[in-house]
């Protein structure tokens, strides 16, 4: 066996001084065995030791939330006996290394987060991010990620309803795979991977362990450097067809009631799920690495503790009940092994051929795991620019729209969602495309809506703002199909935490999103952090990930964004300031890249977005479109493309800038249709409820036409947008 | 009417089956891939989904399965077996269907509303609709259909072809061509046009607030027809 030294420890990720802390309080020098499961509990994706501080700051309370941060995933009510457990969780650095199974395993690993809580996934989602379409490594990557989602949710038979994809160059070495699933699960079935109980079997289940992914959470804990091919080895290996197998087993067994805490083997593989169970439970567990399924031959304790093979669970059962058990994973032709039992000892003993091999006290690898105070430095709030006159005076509004339209981040998506079955399951009521996407609760009248956003551009310019932005964009969302916002997931993207400027951003991204989902009553109830996206000292800018959940009671309510019908009023809610800076508009027309990003006010976010839910419960919209990226004309021109109906824009009033107004990203608006017949009545509304609004123009004819300044036809404007992408993945 | 759905570990459109088929009227039962004997029925359906995961080649593992003997048999003996997407690939497996599955065209899972234009109503599964082009829904990575020269030659003397991808009002030609599929075939009969095999998802197009709802017109009329 390899004698164990402070060198060897360095080579697996722990720091000189943590190395130390592990001797002290094991009073000896520990073996291989217990190296290498201290390295994966102490690693930062497993202990969180650099944000746990700051994460205990989320709101994460509410009436609806039935289990917040803390558990294999969140849980909200959505009334009835029904509730909604949902996550979303990051597989960034195995997806850059290898596109297909890194992003495969990922939507994989968060499905078995929603499932071993007793839920049936109804909905995945995912929010993914490139480095700058003319980087050579863009597109591979792309088109590998996309395959990978796809090939992975489209088995399991899960439809992927929505998501995002954003491409910058600052994702150039480190890209961004974000994946989200939402279950269902009655409110009085939900399982917890808390143990319980002594002498109780310890049951592993699922695939064959294997070398594959072992130290997989070290690598995400770690930047990258020319040599990261060599981290091939240590991405998993994803095969969707025994997960299916493994879910359908899981709900069965699920359905008696011998199950005291189950839990998936994710990051870090055996090591973080026994010690989980047994440190929530605060008792100890006892494993014979002897009798745990493997691939392969000869595989030392070592490499059977820290494979992350994937499609594996671990399950502590009432004793007695092994072979009732065992009869259901036998009719799935999975592995079912009793590998252990839990015990009173509070400490985590491995045996391999009748030896003892390895014993640790699980306080020391949760509770004892370090926890930092990193130093940050506070950003400040970016001068606004001075756009001058001159800079607009040979612009066009049609011609700047056009180029808008193909900007990246802006451009049709289609390419991607038509690769993923967003149908299956027969609920999915909005595609991909939309607000959001829009699922029905099977065989009842409700729907839940969900998406997923983030805004690096916003966060990079100034952390706090965009903290909340992201928020608040999650709920417009929610809004814009009529749903009513319940509570959201992050997933919080960063650099390196040792350097104060990341660090920075991180905690200020977290106040900013904090302060949001209070304010809105929008509470996070699960997430996680992946810090060291990173690559030869540059890091991404920051991107907080903010997946959000609705609810429809009556999903015949729903709201779309196609424009219904010639003649109906589009009204914009909320003001128009006209803030260019950090817009697409300024980038992409003016090559102005900084400045602040546009100011959130939480009290109009509120009043504007339950003005809108409340003309909807009214039934006087037709039609509803929140406003980002690209400002109100990119908003409606995707209105229009989406319907095939064109918009007669009114003449502005008063000496606005048309370019700020048009294109302006000012928070908290929304575009919406209203009948004739109905504006008097809106207009009232709106005027007593003190909501600022603007009447925009008329659903007319085939183009998007505004007096002497803009006349673009509809399919002028389409080719482009939807080309884009199609396009670029060929070429 | 009564109806088996086939579960094998893999399928994953197995309820959305069961849910049309009782929307229509079906006595609808799920029969596991284990099983031997199959519930008395008058139509059985092989739903979509990845049977054993696709490993090897599409369905192929499902062609050899322990139930697939009494599906075969009931075929043969005239009964109505409908085979929807991985379902499809099955039946050419068995050799019920002639030709094969191939990966699409264009090496992408496709997933969105297409166009088919019935090609023979002389047949229990189109008799009775009324329209000639139906939208209908497609998923999948492997529909690109393909046989030999003179296997075409006897399923379109026979008028096996079922239905083919074609654009709003009826034309099937290349443009209209979503996977490469010879002569646009999105579904083809046996010889005695009891057994059909799509690729096309009628089931997800039930309802209006779904992708569409000419689905519901092939469920009405396979209930009326039996």
């Amino acid at each position: 066996m390899v004698e164990v030294t402070e060198k060897i420890a360095i080579e697996h990720g722990l720091k000189s001084d943590e190395y130390k802390k592990i001797c002290d309080l094991l009073k000896r020098t520990p073996n291989i065995t217990e190296l290498g499961v201290f390295s994966a509990m102490w690693n930062e994706h497993c202990s969180y030791k650099s944000s746990r501080r700051h994460l205990k700051k989320l709101h994460t309370k509410g009436d609806q939330v039935i289990q917040g941060p803390g558990e294999n995933a969140g849980v909200v009510d959505i009334e009835d006996d029904d509730a909604i457990v949902f996550k979303i969780e990051s597989h960034n650095h195995p997806s850059f290394i290898e596109p297909y199974q890194g992003a495969a395993t990922g939507v994989g690993g968060i499905m078995r987060d929603v499932f071993t809580m007793g839920a049936r996934p109804i909905a995945n989602l995912n929010s993914i991010h490139f480095g700058s379409p003319d980087h050579e490594k863009t597109r591979n990557l792309l088109r590998g990620v996309v395959k990978g989602i796809g090939g992975y949710g489209n088995c399991i038979g899960v439809p992927t309803i929505a998501g995002q994809t954003c491409f910058d160059e600052s994702y150039n070495g480190n890209i961004l795979v974000n994946a989200m699933t939402l279950g269902l699960v009655n409110k009085n079935k939900i399982f917890y991977s808390k143990a319980a109980g002594i002498n109780k079997p310890v049951i592993y289940v699922g695939s064959k362990t294997g070398r594959d992914g072992i130290h997989g959470a070290s690598m995400a804990s770690a930047i990258f450097d020319d040599k990261i091919e060599e981290k091939k080895p240590t991405v998993q290996v994803g095969d969707p067809f025994t997960e299916k197998l493994l879910l359908e087993a899981c709900l069965e067994l699920m359905a008696g009631k011998s199950i005291i805490s189950i839990q998936d083997m994710g990051a870090a593989g055996l090591t973080s799920s026994s010690i989980e169970m047994a440190s929530k439970g605060d008792l100890g567990i006892e494993i014979d690495l002897t009798k745990v399924p493997c691939r392969e031959e000869n595989m030392t304790p070592y490499e059977i503790m820290l494979s992350e093979s994937q499609e594996r669970m671990l399950i502590v059962l009432e004793e007695g009940k092994e072979n009732e058990a065992k009869k259901i994973f036998d009719k799935w032709n999975l592995d079912f092994a009793v590998i252990g039992k839990t015990t009173n000892s509070k400490n985590i003993e491995l045996f391999f051929k009748n030896k003892k091999i390895a014993e640790i006290p699980i306080d020391f690898l949760a509770e004892n795991a370090p926890m930092y105070d990193r130093k940050w430095i506070k950003a400040k709030l970016p001068k606004e620019n001075n756009f001058s006159k001159e800079q607009f005076k040979s612009l066009k509004l049609g011609d700047c729209l056009k180029k808008i339209l193909i900007d990246p981040n802006i451009a049709d998506k289609e390419w991607i969602w038509d690769q993923y079955d967003h149908t299956v399951m027969g609920d999915t009521i909005q595609k991909p495309g939309g607000n959001a996407g829009v699922v029905r609760v099977h065989g009842t009248n409700k729907a839940v809506a969900a998406s997923v956003d983030s805004s690096a551009t916003y966060c990079h310019a100034h952390p706090l703002t965009g903290g909340k932005q992201v928020v608040c964009e999650s709920w417009r969302n929610m809004i814009s199909v009529g749903a009513k916002p319940i509570a959201i997931t992050n997933c919080l993207n960063f650099g390196n935490p040792e350097k104060e400027k990341n660090m920075g951003e991180f905690v200020e991204c977290v106040e900013g999103i904090t302060e949001a989902s209070k304010y809105l009553n929008y509470p996070v109830v699960s997430g996680n952090v992946s810090f060291y996206n990173e690559t030869k000292d540059k890091g991404i800018k920051p991107t907080p990930s903010i997946g959000g959940i609705g609810l429809l009671s009556n999903y015949k309510e729903m709201m779309t964004m196609e424009l219904k019908n010639e003649g109906n009023y589009l009204l914009v809610i909320g003001k128009t300031e006209g803030h260019l800076d950090q817009s697409v508009f300024a980038r992409n027309i003016l090559s102005e890249f900084n400045g602040p990003p546009p100011e959130v006010n939480l009290f109009n976010e509120k009043q504007n977005g339950m003005s809108v839910l409340n003309l909807k419960n009214k039934n006087l919209i037709e039609t509803c479109h929140d406003v980002s990226l690209g400002g109100i004309l990119t908003a409606i021109s995707k209105m229009s493309i989406k319907s095939g109906r064109g918009v007669k824009l009114f003449p502005l009033e008063g000496l606005v800038n048309k370019f700020e107004y048009f294109f302006g990203e000012d928070q908290g608006r929304y575009i919406i249709e209203i009948k004739p017949e109905n504006l008097e009545n809106v207009e009232n509304i709106l005027k007593k409820d003190t909501i600022h609004f603007d009447k925009l123009g008329l659903v007319e004819g085939n183009k998007i036409a505004l007096e002497n300044d803009l006349k673009i036809s509809i399919e002028d404007i389409t080719e482009g947008y939807k080309k884009w992408l199609k396009e670029y993945m060929v070429n | 009417m009564k109806s088996s759905v086939i579960i094998f570990p893999g399928s994953n459109c197995d309820r959305d089956m069961d849910v049309a088929l009782k929307k229509f009227g079906f006595d609808n039962q799920m029969v596991w891939h284990n099983d031997v004997k199959i519930p008395k029925s008058d139509l059985i359906v092989l739903p979509g989904g990845f049977s054993y995961g696709d490993y090897l080649r599409c369905g192929s593992i499902a062609g050899k399965s322990r139930i697939i003997k009494s599906v075969i048999d009931f075929a043969n003996s005239g009964g109505l077996v409908l085979g929807i997407c991985n379902g499809f690939q099955i039946l050419t497996e068995t050799g019920l269907l002639p030709g094969i599955l191939q990966q699409n065209k264009y090496l992408n899972f496709i997933c969105k509303n297409v166009f088919v234009k019935i090609k023979n109503k002389d047949n229990k599964y189109f008799k009775k609709i009324k329209k000639e082009v139906l939208e209908l829904h497609i998923a999948h990575n492997e529909g690109n259909y393909f046989c030999s020269k003179d296997e075409l030659k006897l399923i379109e003397d026979n008028g096996q072809i079922a239905v083919t991808y074609c654009d709003r009002i009826g034309n099937d030609d290349e443009k209209n061509n979503p996977n490469g599929a010879i002569k646009n075939i999105a579904g083809i009969f046996n010889k005695d046009k009891n057994i059909l095999g799509m690729m096309p998802h009628p089931e997800r197009m039930i309802d209006p607030f779904l992708s569409g709802e000419d689905g519901s017109l092939f469920f009405e009329n396979l209930i009326e027809s039996l």
